[in-house]
């Protein structure tokens, strides 16, 4: 079987998890891959947890990505790195936004925001790269560039040129705010 | 050129490759981005319908004319358009007639998971089932041929993971078929019953020729590997078998839904040693195989319910699976919920203040069913709130219509809500219906409606009036509130309740997304006054957390609509 990389990109509907995976595809897709991308739109994005997949390789079946399946998930939030951590593969790299939005049922008092995620997820044997990506974003410009310093953070694990990915993030971010999503994707790749 | 596409653009693709003219649809997830990917081909005439009946019909009368024309919507937007779907399938076409439905199985933002493709069977009407974004522009091309050579609307049967993935698809150029002038044919196309008489034998007819086609069409591709066991599917199971499989099953993929091929399944049977039918929701194939006497396994192995993967096709078939290390805690859930800034929440706040039983609809405002607002009783498909509602009052009588209110959205009122508040002014119940004027179809992602005077390409259009429109329906209270004020909804709720009339409350303001709307700075809370009390937090705003015994607003989500400060008593809340 040929081999296939497995990203997810995890976080709360809103939080720009599309545009990355858009980037990302385009990345992949110009480096020669083939490459699907399995996004959720509709209702889901209404804030709640919304997960994309993508996955690149020599010829690519499925669309979507199993349980233990992920080479790389990257979460927009740190809860939603905890709740997907069962798809990552067991010797797969998780990037982790450290940034924490509180679900209804926390909001409503109902439950409570687990504490110490990160020690936790370390506990399960699993690589674990957090990141302050909401201060690093509020640093290159504005909080919604988050998506563009964790994509930074992701490129270091792969070998592709940082020219390659500064022409995938031109074709998908609007001219107005190139400059500031580069800088953010340069932030998170420091 | 090679690119990646989503399915949906892909077909998209395909209608402007394929020299459609008309295009007429009814958003819906996952269909929706069809439609909004047409509409960036100047090409093609392209617009939003009020809904999936008059959508289809739209395309039927461009198709009598003469031109390529299409329709898409989700599964449940078959249902609405099922009436002129059964008998068109009678008339057949002029210019090839494409209809695109979207299944949503596991439901992802549906209200059930109908199996579409026994609308393809019921109405006798060939389906094509692509299972990635090349096979979604291919097989719209290959639709329109199917369909001017068998005179015939075709179905081309999408669903979430079809629509919403991207892969590699390579693009070709725009070929518009030459059509002559247009003459009537009377006999073709009114459906009179001695005319509709004519018309049923050739349906059936071309029912046993598409059988013929399908037996050797290469869209039904057998692909040989190891005998032992053999696979029959299609659409996105497809690609999860080869996933799990690759060359150690032999698979045969069916391009088309319906009609199935007879002679082409019973070879494949006997190539192999053990049969399988791979196929989400319904044992439709399944069913298909068995009467024409192959037997094969299916549901005895696959459940009816949700979606598959390849984990789950591995594990069924006695596969090793991939398995991850789950964390040991219990991690909160996470559902959807109305945004920062909705303007619903203000209105479904007054809902809950005044106890009220809710018939509710489809859309954004659905999410008003969820704590803490809990605010709706029933919710059933589109235009139901306001039928429902008349129903439930009539039941009732006073006892209901003192304490009961319909919500339902400006674009859902629209597509189906209008002939249920003509029931209320007719058969007179004394009904409270509010219309969430939101000025957008908010939930499918900002699509312009009949009132909201914009059309698909966001060009000036036709605009209804809501208030002059409910009273020309004799709806002689139309009281408009401002959702943000909640003293205003308030009352307005307790005066409608309490008038001896049918009513129509219109709860007016933008949709806090939209690129028009100007939002406010966040707000804060003054923690020197901010006594902990929760009583912001009683509207269920996803901008408002309670840490360290106060209210903290997060200033990245916050958009500064003032709700939360008129729930506060003392003033904490600040700009």
């Amino acid at each position: 079987m040929n081999k296939t990389t497995n990203i997810m990109i995890v976080g709360v509907g809103g939080q720009g998890t599309l545009l990355a995976s858009k980037t990302l595809g385009k990345l992949l897709v110009s480096e020669g891959y083939d490459v699907k991308v399995s996004e959720v739109h509709g209702m889901s994005q209404r804030g709640g947890s919304v997960v994309t997949y993508v996955r690149f390789g020599e010829k690519v079946y499925s669309p979507i990505i199993d349980k233990g399946g992920a080479d790389f998930i990257v979460s927009f939030e740190k809860l939603e790195a905890a709740r997907w951590l069962e798809y990552l593969k067991p010797d797969g790299q998780l990037i982790t936004n450290l940034q924490e939005t509180d679900p209804m049922p926390v909001i409503t008092g109902a439950m409570q925001y687990p504490e110490n995620l990160i020690e936790k997820m370390e506990a399960t044997g699993a690589k674990v790269d957090a990141i302050d990506a909401l201060s690093l974003a509020e640093e290159a410009g504005t909080s919604k560039a988050v998506n563009l310093v964790l994509m930074g953070r992701l490129s270091k694990y792969f070998d592709i040129s940082e020219d390659a990915w500064m022409k995938a993030i031109e074709s998908s971010v609007p001219s107005k705010f190139l400059e500031l999503n580069k800088k953010a994707f340069q932030l998170g790749r420091a | 050129m090679k690119e990646l596409m989503l399915g949906n653009a892909a077909v998209a693709r395909g209608l402007y490759e394929a020299g459609c003219e008309v295009v007429s649809s009814y958003p819906g997830t996952p269909s929706t981005e069809i439609t909004e990917e047409v509409a960036k081909y100047d090409e093609i005439y392209s617009e939003w319908a009020p809904n999936e009946k008059v959508a289809v019909e739209v395309a039927f009368g461009a198709s009598v004319a003469g031109k390529r024309s299409f329709a898409a919507m989700k599964h449940v937007g078959l249902n609405v358009a099922a009436d002129p779907v059964f008998t068109m399938s009678y008339t057949g076409v002029t210019g090839g007639l494409v209809i695109a439905v979207a299944d949503d199985a596991a439901m992802h933002s549906s209200q059930n998971e109908q199996d579409s493709r026994h609308y393809a069977k019921a109405a006798k009407i060939p389906m094509l089932e692509p299972s990635d974004s090349a096979e979604a522009l291919a097989f719209t091309k290959l639709a329109y041929e199917l369909s001017e050579k068998y005179d015939t609307p075709v179905f081309l049967k999408m669903c979430t993971r079809v629509s919403h993935s991207q892969s590699v698809v390579e693009t070709g150029e725009r070929v518009v078929p030459e059509t002559s002038a247009y003459e009537k044919n009377i006999q073709k196309y009114v459906m009179l019953p001695a005319n509709a008489r004519g018309r049923h034998p050739k349906v059936e007819q071309r029912t046993l020729d598409l059988i013929q086609w399908a037996e050797t069409a290469d869209i039904n591709r057998v692909e040989m590997g190891d005998t032992s066991l053999g696979i029959i599917t299609a659409s996105t199971s497809y690609q999860y078998a080869k996933e799990v499989f690759g060359d150690k099953a032999s698979v045969l993929k069916l391009g088309m839904a319906w009609p199935l091929p007879v002679e082409k399944i019973k070879d494949f049977a006997s190539e192999v040693d053990r049969l399988v039918v791979l196929e989400e929701l319904d044992p439709f194939i399944e069913e298909h195989c068995k009467s024409i006497g192959v037997e094969v396994e299916g549901k005895n192995i696959f459940s009816l319910l949700g979606e598959f993967s390849q984990n789950l096709v591995a594990e069924k078939l006695g596969q090793p699976i991939t398995e991850g290390k789950k964390l040991d805690e219990v991690i909160p859930m996470r559902p959807p919920a109305m945004c920062p800034g909705c303007p619903h929440r203000g209105l479904f706040y007054a809902l809950k203040e005044n106890n009220c039983n809710v018939m509710g609809d489809i859309g954004c405002y659905t999410l008003g069913a969820a704590a803490p607002l809990s605010s709706m009783d029933a919710c059933l498909c589109m235009g139901a709130s306001v039928s429902g509602l008349h129903g439930f009052n009539k039941a009732l009588g006073a006892e209901g219509e003192k304490k009961t209110v319909g919500v339902i959205g400006d674009s859902t009122f629209m597509h189906s809500g209008m002939t249920g508040l003509a029931n209320i002014a007719y058969n007179q119940s004394n009904s409270t219906l509010i219309i969430l004027d939101n000025s957008i179809t908010g939930m499918t992602g900002h699509q312009q409606n009949p009132t909201t005077g914009l059309n698909i390409k966001g060009e000036p259009a036709g605009k209804i009036d809501l208030e002059a429109l409910c009273k020309a329906m004799g709806i002689n209270r139309v009281a408009v509130v401002d959702p943000y004020d909640l003293s205003a909804c308030d009352k307005a709720v307790k005066e409608e309740l309490a008038a001896e009339e049918p009513s129509v409350i219109i709860s007016r303001r933008p949709c806090v997304l939209l690129k028009s709307v100007k939002t406010q700075p966040a707000l804060k809370v003054n923690t020197d006054k901010c006594i902990g009390c929760q009583s912001c937090m009683s509207i269920g705003c996803p901008s408002i957390s309670f840490k360290g015994g106060m209210a903290v607003i997060d200033h990245t989500t916050c958009v500064g609509c003032g709700v939360c400060q008129q729930l506060c008593p003392v003033d904490a809340i600040e700009r």
